[in-house]
């Protein structure tokens, strides 16, 4: 195994540990979310995640051409998905401590200055874990 | 009163079915000949189409802006204070348009736009004008024969980048600076809320020379980058999100150029038990604080959603505070009795009802809401949201993270020095409320929390005049106030020597 490869399923020490690695995973996608970046690969070439916060279309993760933002000593890589890594501020991901993220698509526009997840698609994320229910009225 | 929708017969507002870019002082087709649709929150349904801009136009806009750059850097501060007063007056003069405009795009209720956006963008324009005229520069004799001349130049063409959730009002608070300082903009307008600053353009266009104004509507990752990165902006005025703002200040850093950001808030609203010593006006007024939570539902920057309550009063006053939430009316925007629209987008419902489960998921309790609102009949797909509380604690990620939704977190402090400390504990740092019949902690408190604008005894005032902006990573730079002139423009020093004499090293 590559280290990308155990990268993508969450770092090198989880991967080492085996069953337990998928409980472990700090990010993963659905099967949509891989699709979407399966296709924008194919136009944009190499891709990147972060996870961003705030004001407006905060809390959406920004889908970019790899290398376009600059990250820090700050910032984390959460792991890969689809190929391509996942960072986040650490200190919000202290605040949020999310356990698991899942990257998803849904419809609508991408936020801020983020690539789209495809034709009137935007990526998301969720919270493992926690369950959408049909919150209608 | 029932405000008809923009477009239909009867309304106040005329909706073209098109709308092109504003460059020049004309409307400015886009060179790829592409358009998006841009729909009402109230119905999900269309209201218009603009122009999905590419980078070309936002390099035509940018021509516009250079070309008229000088001329209107030279005019004198009088003349720029007329041009920004009569942008006010056709401002007031058409209130009610631009009311039901932004109501009706963005959701927010009429009843908010026609007392407060509107004339408050009016307001702001006149503030700058006056600021304008009013500025002086120093003067600094060094020595008997040298003296030090400072004067404010124009920085030239800016760019500027309008969130959502007041797209007249964020519009103008940066517009009239940098026209007042002398500059030219381009600006990108919010993707989900193009069309109100197109229909300002409409009323405002002609009150300036082409080309001080330029609006180029479309995707932040095309135009926002764009306009963003270029090298012929000489400054960058961004309000949004953590991770794009920090883009901007890089691609800023790449061409040396400043930023002003404003980035958002967990805004702690702090409420003393003094507030209950009597049952009076004050209390009342005190009440209402805690509700404004659910002002422009939610979607505030400085939104108060963590309200922090004394813990010896919490359950007489949120008995209170829920009483007066459950009167909140939610449903047609245009109605001057609705309290909440819908949320701007469907992404933005759907952003909202998933931290409602994380809260859940935490083991918040939920005291109110909870559910998508159900307004049925004509606005039976739109996106609104019911006024929601949450009682919880300041380590869950729902009193963490800005929702931008009608969602109140609460949680209770023993004394002082605890609500100071779960005030503090945040990332953000923009805004901030203390409620206290007591005037020295009203101060202590209000100096203690470590943010930009900290309202004492009210909230989500924006009277022109009060310096507005974060602290920590709720940005850089300080808007609605004069100050803001510093961040639109550039000192040259003229050092003026009186001596006939050589300095004599060579």
């Amino acid at each position: 195994m590559t280290s990308r490869e155990a990268g993508e399923r969450g770092g090198r020490q989880v991967a080492a540990r085996g069953d337990r690695r998928l409980a472990e995973q700090r990010v993963i996608a659905t099967e949509a979310a891989r699709e979407a970046v399966r296709r924008l690969r194919a136009v944009r070439g190499r891709l990147m995640f972060v996870q961003s916060a705030g004001c407006c279309g905060g809390s959406a993760p920004m889908c970019f051409p790899a290398g376009e933002y600059l990250t820090g000593p700050g910032d984390l890589l959460l792991g890969w998905v689809a190929g391509c890594p996942f960072y986040i501020d650490r200190r919000l991901y202290e605040a949020w401590h999310p356990g698991q993220f899942v990257l998803d698509v849904e419809p609508g526009m991408p936020e801020g200055f983020s690539l789209a997840a495809g034709d009137g698609l935007h990526f998301i994320v969720r919270t493992a874990g926690v369950e959408p229910r049909d919150r209608s009225g | 009163m029932r405000y008809v929708r923009p477009g239909e017969a009867e309304s106040i507002v005329h909706v073209s079915s098109r709308y092109e870019n504003f460059i020049d002082g004309k409307w400015v087709s886009p060179v790829k000949g592409q358009y998006m649709v841009n729909l009402a929150p109230a119905t999900a349904k269309p209201i218009c189409e603009v122009a999905r801009s590419t980078p070309e136009d936002v390099d035509i806009a940018l021509d516009a802006a250079h070309h008229a750059k000088d001329e209107w850097g030279e005019t004198s501060p009088a003349q720029r204070a007329k041009a920004l007063n009569a942008i006010a007056d056709a401002i007031d003069a058409h209130r009610e348009v631009l009311a039901v405009t932004e109501s009706w795009e963005n959701g927010k209720p009429v009843r908010e736009t026609l007392a407060a956006d509107i004339p408050l963008a009016a307001d702001h324009f006149r503030y700058f004008a006056a600021a304008i005229r009013a500025e002086e520069t120093r003067i600094t004799e060094l020595d008997k024969n040298t003296v030090a001349y400072h004067f404010r130049e124009p920085l030239g063409v800016v760019g500027q980048i309008i969130p959502f959730n007041f797209p007249i009002l964020m519009a103008a608070w940066k517009i009239a600076p940098a026209l007042a300082a002398g500059n030219c903009t381009v600006i990108k307008p919010a993707s989900a809320t193009p069309w109100s600053i197109l229909k300002l353009a409409e009323i405002i266009g002609h009150l300036i020379p082409p080309g001080v104004l330029n609006i180029v509507t479309g995707p932040g990752g095309e135009i926002g980058k764009a306009l963003a990165t270029s090298p012929r902006i000489a400054k960058v005025a961004f309000t949004g999100e953590t991770v794009t703002g920090r883009l901007i200040m890089q691609y800023a850093a790449q061409n040396i150029i400043p930023v002003t950001l404003e980035l958002g808030g967990k805004s702690p609203n702090i409420f003393f038990s003094d507030v209950m010593a009597a049952d009076d006006a004050f209390l009342d007024k005190a009440v209402e604080g805690l509700v404004l939570y659910a002002f422009n539902k939610g979607e505030v920057c400085t939104c108060p959603s963590r309200a922090l309550i004394q813990e010896d009063i919490y359950d007489a006053f949120m008995e209170r505070a829920l009483a007066r939430i459950a009167k909140i009316k939610v449903g047609d925007p245009l109605d001057t009795e609705t309290m909440m629209g819908p949320q701007n987008s469907a992404q933005q419902l759907a952003k909202i009802t998933s931290y409602v489960d994380i809260g859940l998921g935490e083991g918040a309790k939920l005291l109110a809401g909870g559910h998508k609102a159900a307004v049925g009949g004509e606005f039976a797909d739109g996106y609104f949201f019911e006024p929601t509380v949450f009682r919880g604690d300041n380590k869950m990620r729902i009193f963490q993270e800005e929702i931008f939704g009608p969602v109140l977190a609460v949680t209770t402090f023993k004394d002082e020095a605890e609500a100071l400390a779960i005030a503090n504990d945040t990332l953000y740092g923009l805004g901030g409320g203390v409620w206290t019949r007591d005037g020295s902690r009203a101060f202590r408190v209000g100096r203690g929390i470590k943010a930009g604008r900290v309202w004492v005894n009210c909230y989500h005032q924006y009277p022109a005049g009060a310096a507005f902006g974060g602290y920590k990573v709720s940005g850089i730079g300080r808007e609605t106030h004069q100050m803001m002139l510093e961040h639109y423009s550039q000192t040259k020093n003229l050092l003026v020597s009186y001596d006939q004499n050589p300095m004599g090293f060579f």
